[in-house]
């Protein structure tokens, strides 16, 4: 653990502030923290261009900023509740880092917020476990506190001046060994270290536990403290430990989300995006690492202009349903009665639904009853009934269908998206190209990168747009958002196109780059109003979707 | 590791056979101290009364920091128990402690048998009749009760000298 910071930073206390009450305090903290390498390799993430009325402010930590947030919260309670360091952290934890609400509870009735959070009351001996390895002069001092412990817990706990023998492993120690040997917490129950150790590192390892490991006698709910873990496991077991804190601790603050990206190990910190603003933000942010995620739902790319929830949606919808629904659309009916969806799979034309006994023809989707005696063939096609059951069945059809259409454009902009890395090293390859035969300098061709940047953030919010667009209700304002769409898909289709072009002679480059710088401006215009509009749409709550929100 | 999960089995069992629970027996294999036999006699008022249900219990060398695997080997008809003699207790998965020695299992599956948890079914037909039919389910419970009094210790140990040894060859 790192001592107090100087630059301890005013972020942490207005956690629970509302969302747009922060900006001056991020300013704030951006101009009192340390200065970062990093920063100086990625000025982007400090000055957003200019504020969106939708764009969110965000600070990216380092893992000893998290540690060093833990501590001050930790030194503030330590101070104002007047308990040990790690009594402090431990009643935290048990309230999730609020301090306020711990505060409340503390003055309220000190012996059941300790106990709830697995510690006693402080008239027991709460802190004996600092004193370990056992330090003979704090010895005296413990000895009369624990005659106000509770008789229950003292009669358990055995006097290290006696033999004793580890319940556990059943090894005995004899009186001048117990003290160094065996251990047990302010609950009294006694162990010996190497079943701690055993028992603790299975904690730790097997199961991940951190914050919340209990006294191992069954039923204890004695908190296991920080030093005592630290003394008693290996060295590379407490470190997992306290990463498994530091993991928890971001967890369990809704202003603090790790990067999703493998391998790296910093910390989001947004104050702007609570749970409750997820139905009108898109909290897109940009690591340190140089990825995009999602800070409201971790998503590991930016999927604006589409809202937390319906990506989930749409993600369980795909996941369940597209592979699926493309083979059933082939190959099956739905019974005309109960809907159940039905292959046929051999036999006469004469169906009957396993699910609810109605007969039908496969032919004609009509009743067989209908069929009298005409028993291997339909001729009955055009009869009313038989129309009927066909309209019922197009029209779960058409929403199968009206499925899929969403489903392939999404699926092919994502499919693009793969292609990323080949379209740049053509486009490089392009590039050398020009270079040579066109007499460009280096930076008279980054014209084509710049381009195929566009394109490619472009077909990224495409993508998401028709996720957005399967989940809206049809209005006006759907027709719009829909032309917003069909405006940039096709700036990026001929972009595209212009891009493909093979470089024929030096004449032709000159124009091929006018055309190219000329509509890679556009498609940015273009996708700039689509983000726009659409954002901006859900703050005016101008959206109406088909599903709930 | 392993000399310490002995001398821990060989104290439960010095503890159980001094100081036995109600209604439970158990002992080690003769050969092999990591797999125990156990009877657990059904608690008096309860449909499973009279019932002597049939147990084993295999040990792992990291026990008493992981517990024992426990499987009845007498047929159970039980919510929380699978076919196959295994059962869902929680405190021999995420609540187990390492405080807990033979004794507190066998004593925590006998209070398992009359206060089953339906919520976990490990066995659906005995949970639904037990929420919805408790006469159906005690008469289903009285049913395998009965059947416990077949496979009589005797009986088994004629019938399965195989199947024991097969258990040491694996142990060993």
């Amino acid at each position: 653990m790192s001592s107090d910071g100087e630059n301890e930073d005013l972020m942490f206390e207005d956690e629970y502030d509302d969302a747009f009450d922060q900006d001056e305090d991020m300013e704030d903290v951006d101009s009192t923290s340390e200065p970062d390498v990093y920063d100086a390799l990625s000025p982007a993430i400090e000055e957003a261009p200019q504020k969106k009325p939708y764009d969110i402010s965000w600070k990216v930590r380092t893992l000893q900023e998290i540690i060093d947030m833990q501590n001050k919260e930790i030194k503030k309670i330590q101070s104002l509740l007047e308990v040990p360091a790690s009594t402090a952290a431990i009643l935290l934890r048990h309230y999730v880092w609020n301090s306020e609400k711990l505060q409340e509870q503390f003055w309220n009735d000190p012996t059941a917020a300790l106990q709830g959070a697995g510690l006693s009351p402080p008239s027991s001996p709460s802190t004996r476990t600092q004193t370990l390895p056992s330090s003979p002069e704090k010895r005296p001092n413990r000895l009369p506190r624990t005659t106000v412990a509770s008789p229950s817990i003292r009669t358990r706990s055995r006097l290290p001046t006696e033999p004793f023998e580890c319940p556990i492993c059943c090894t005995d120690f004899d009186k001048t060994l117990v003290e160094g040997s065996t251990f047990a917490m302010g609950c009294g129950h006694r162990f010996c270290r190497d079943c701690w150790g055993e028992y603790l590192s299975g904690k730790v390892k097997g199961e991940g536990e951190s914050a919340k490991i209990q006294c191992m006698e069954s039923g204890c709910q004695r908190v296991v403290r920080e030093e005592v873990i630290d003394e008693i496991v290996s060295s590379d077991i407490s470190k997992r430990y306290h990463n498994l804190l530091n993991a928890a601790f971001v967890a369990d603050s809704s202003n603090l989300r790790w990067c999703p990206h493998p391998n790296c190990e910093y910390i989001i910190e947004c104050n702007q995006a609570p749970a409750r603003m997820l139905n009108q933000l898109v909290p897109t942010v940009e690591c340190k690492c140089g990825h995009e995620l999602c800070f409201g739902c971790g998503y590991g790319a930016s999927h604006r202009p589409v809202l937390c929830r319906i990506v989930k949606m749409w993600e369980k919808k795909c996941a369940d349903d597209s592979e699926t629904a493309n083979w059933l659309q082939a190959n099956t009916k739905e019974c005309t009665k109960c809907q159940s969806t039905i292959e046929k799979n051999g036999g006469c034309n004469h169906m009957t639904c396993k699910k609810c006994k109605w007969e039908f023809c496969w032919v004609c989707m009509g009743p067989w009853s209908e069929h009298g005696t005409n028993w291997y063939q339909c001729n009955r096609f055009d009869e009313r009934s038989g129309i009927d059951a066909r309209d019922t069945q197009a029209k779960s059809r058409a929403s199968l269908e009206r499925y899929l259409h969403y489903f392939n454009r999404w699926a092919n902009h994502e499919h693009s998206a793969k292609l990323d890395a080949e379209f740049y090293r053509k486009t490089e390859k392009k590039m050398e190209q020009m270079q040579n035969s066109g007499n460009l300098s280096w930076i008279e061709v980054q014209f084509a990168k710049a381009a195929v940047d566009a394109v490619i953030k472009a077909r990224i919010t495409l993508k998401w747009s028709y996720c957005m667009a399967f989940y809206l209700k049809r209005n006006n304002m759907t027709e719009l958002f829909e032309d917003n769409q069909r405006d940039l898909e096709r700036a990026v289709e001929s972009l595209g196109y212009l891009l493909e072009q093979n470089i024929v002679d030096t004449d032709s480059i000159a124009k091929l780059r006018q055309d190219i710088t000329n509509q890679a401006a556009y498609v940015q215009k273009r996708h700039d109003i689509l983000m726009d509009d659409t954002l901006k749409g859900y703050l005016e709550r101008r959206w109406e979707f088909s599903v709930d929100i | 590791m392993s000399t310490a999960a002995k001398r821990r089995l060989i104290r439960d069992f010095k503890r159980l056979a001094s100081d036995p629970p109600v209604g439970i027996s158990g002992s080690p294999n003769p050969d092999n101290i990591m797999i125990w036999n156990a009877v657990i006699f059904g608690p008096p008022d309860t449909p499973f009364e009279d019932g002597s249900f049939r147990l084993t219990l295999t040990f792992s060398d990291s026990y008493p920091n992981k517990p024992p695997t426990v499987r009845f080997v007498s047929k159970m008809f039980h919510p929380n128990i699978y076919a196959n003699g295994e059962l869902c207790l929680d405190i021999l998965q995420n609540r187990w402690s390492p405080t807990y020695d033979v004794a507190a299992i066998l004593t925590s599956v006998q209070s398992l048998l009359n206060d089953p948890n339906p919520a976990s079914p490990a066995n659906v037909d005995a949970a639904q009749l037990f929420k919805e039919n408790s006469k159906e389910y005690e008469r289903r419970v009285k049913q395998t009760v009965e059947l416990s009094w077949l496979d009589n210790p005797e009986e088994i140990e004629a019938a399965e000298p195989e199947s024991s040894s097969n258990i040491q060859a694996v142990a060993a």
